[in-house]
């Protein structure tokens, strides 16, 4: 696959468990090492220049890790000290603060509970100020209230001209954040566009339809997706063949019992390119 | 701070605030080690000329700890970061595996070192002993050490289970450190068993540490030095490869 994330981007890679956007994350990350071709961060190349390519790089990995002998404020101290830089206590008090840390600094690790060691993840990514921040499925597991602050956290990064790539399984949140994304599907691409065009793309609208019999009258327009029993669900181009749809049940003295209809969101545009919707 | 500082520091941090597990422990253990053995075999046992058992006896003990903990420190703390995950956060940091090797070995040089230090501090109370030529304690001592944390490395780095590194410790560190002449002198064994602890890196380790304190050895100390040097060159050599290949750790 070839992907360039621009700089100030906030980007989404989206994909079905297994279609490779850790191991992705992990290449460029220098987690893994790809048995073929060039990964770069700001032009560093992450095996040749690795030194400077994990400068550029915050990564929040996937997985809920961190190291039970420390505190939080030890934990913030040591990853600045593998960056080379000390004295970096004002940075990592705001970082803390922003997160919503500075309660905890004084904390073991252990004993925060899920959500809190996620923000610790965080402010670990950021201890050295990276331009870009890779962020792996960060509100898994993590409470409404605490999804809601990262938000807001990370979208001030990105609004600060930090770069932002993300990976996540709930389309909403790539959605409401990402202004281009990926699809990723066994390790190939097979999307890449601004969200703006993956949704135009796939305009149109999805109509739900409960009747009072098993069968559609004839002639009705769209494609059917889906029918079970009374149950149906029709794509339709737009609003005329809507108009046109109801004209065509009301002609053939079908009830409505009851009925949806939807614009097109990520979800099925998803389904769609990966092949798993109908 | 710079990098290697700082993973050296958070090595040291590690085992300092477990300090009853990882200093206390094998302190008091080598000190049941003197009180049995010591007790049993004193006045039974000459092995060098007016050195009474338990002033033999000591200088091993203390090597054996210096080894067996520099070992530890290095192979616990590595294989606990592969399983827990928290090896990501050094992973993802601008560090060499050549400052990544030296942090590991350095904490463990001075893990061994500190509890070394811990279990003649406790035993001079029972045992007089001389320093005879420190400097030959010191050198053993830390080439010993660097040694056996960078085996600890090697054990970590290779296996998947705390299972798989214990057993390295249990058939291969314990067995080598008990046969280097730890409780007996070499020259003591039927000749067979003298060569095969010629073929055993330990004895020359423990060997050439007593040196230091008794004035005495089984072999030449500078020659012992010589050979833990090289072993330590090959190992290390050997382990900064297998860094640099990212084996088992960037996959």
């Amino acid at each position: 696959m070839s992907l360039e994330v621009e700089e100030g981007e906030f980007f989404g890679l989206l994909g079905p468990n297994g279609a490779g956007k850790t191991t992705l994350i992990n290449v460029i990350a220098g987690l893994a090492r790809a048995d073929s071709g060039a990964a770069r961060v700001m032009g560093a190349d992450v095996r040749a220049d690795y030194r400077r390519a994990r400068r550029m790089l915050g990564v929040v990995p996937q997985e809920l890790v961190f190291d039970p002998f420390f505190t939080v404020r030890e934990t913030l101290r040591l990853q600045s000290g593998y960056y080379g830089l000390r004295r970096n206590d004002a940075w990592i008090d705001e970082v803390m603060h922003h997160l919503d840390l500075t309660g905890k600094a004084d904390a073991n690790m252990r004993s925060l509970s899920g959500g809190m060691k996620r923000r610790v993840l965080v402010a670990q990514a950021l201890v050295h100020k990276p331009p870009v921040i890779v962020l792996d499925e960060p509100t898994a597991g993590v409470d409404v209230e605490l999804r809601q602050g990262l938000w807001r956290f990370v979208r001030r990064m990105n609004r600060e001209g930090h770069s932002i790539v993300l990976t996540t399984h709930y389309l909403e949140e790539a959605e409401a954040h990402c202004a281009r994304i990926a699809m990723l599907k066994d390790g190939r691409i097979v999307a890449l566009d601004s969200t703006r065009n993956l949704l135009g793309s796939f305009s149109g609208l999805q109509l739900r339809l409960h009747l009072d019999r098993d069968a559609l009258p004839a002639g009705l327009p769209g494609t059917l997706l889906e029918a079970e029993g009374a149950q149906f669900r029709l794509r339709l181009a737009n609003y005329a063949e809507l108009e046109e749809a109801l004209a065509r049940l009301r002609q053939a003295r079908v009830a409505i019992r009851e009925m949806e209809v939807h614009p097109p969101d990520l979800e099925e545009v998803f389904l769609r390119l990966t092949g798993r919707g109908s | 701070m710079n990098r290697f500082a700082t993973l050296c520091h958070k090595e040291l941090l590690r085992f300092f605030k477990v300090s009853v597990q990882t200093v206390a422990a094998p302190v008091l253990t080598t000190l049941l080690y003197l009180v049995i053995f010591g007790q049993a075999l004193e006045g039974r046992l000459e092995v060098y000329e007016g050195v009474r058992y338990t002033a033999f006896l000591v200088p091993g003990l203390v090597m054996m700890s210096v080894l067996q903990n520099a070992f530890a420190n290095s192979s616990s703390s590595l294989i606990q970061s592969k399983i827990t995950g928290n090896i990501v956060f050094v992973l993802l940091a601008p560090i060499s595996y050549a400052e990544f090797f030296a942090a590991y070995v350095a904490a463990a040089i001075v893990r061994g070192l500190v509890v070394g230090a811990g279990v003649l501090a406790v035993t001079v109370w029972f045992v007089e002993l001389r320093l005879q030529a420190p400097l030959w304690v010191a050198a053993f001592a830390v080439l010993g050490a660097a040694l056996l944390g960078t085996l600890g490395l090697i054990a970590a780095v290779v296996s998947d289970k705390i299972d798989q590194v214990a057993a390295f410790q249990n058939f291969v560190i314990v067995p080598l450190t008990f046969l280097s002449g730890v409780f007996y002198s070499i020259h003591t064994l039927p000749p067979v068993w003298q060569q095969l602890s010629h073929a055993n890196p330990f004895f020359y380790m423990v060997d050439g540490f007593r040196y230091g304190f008794l004035g005495a050895s089984d072999f030449p100390p500078l020659a012992s030095l010589a050979i833990v040097f090289a072993f330590l060159l090959a190992v290390s050599s050997g382990t900064l490869w297998l860094l640099k290949s990212g084996y088992k750790l960037r996959h």
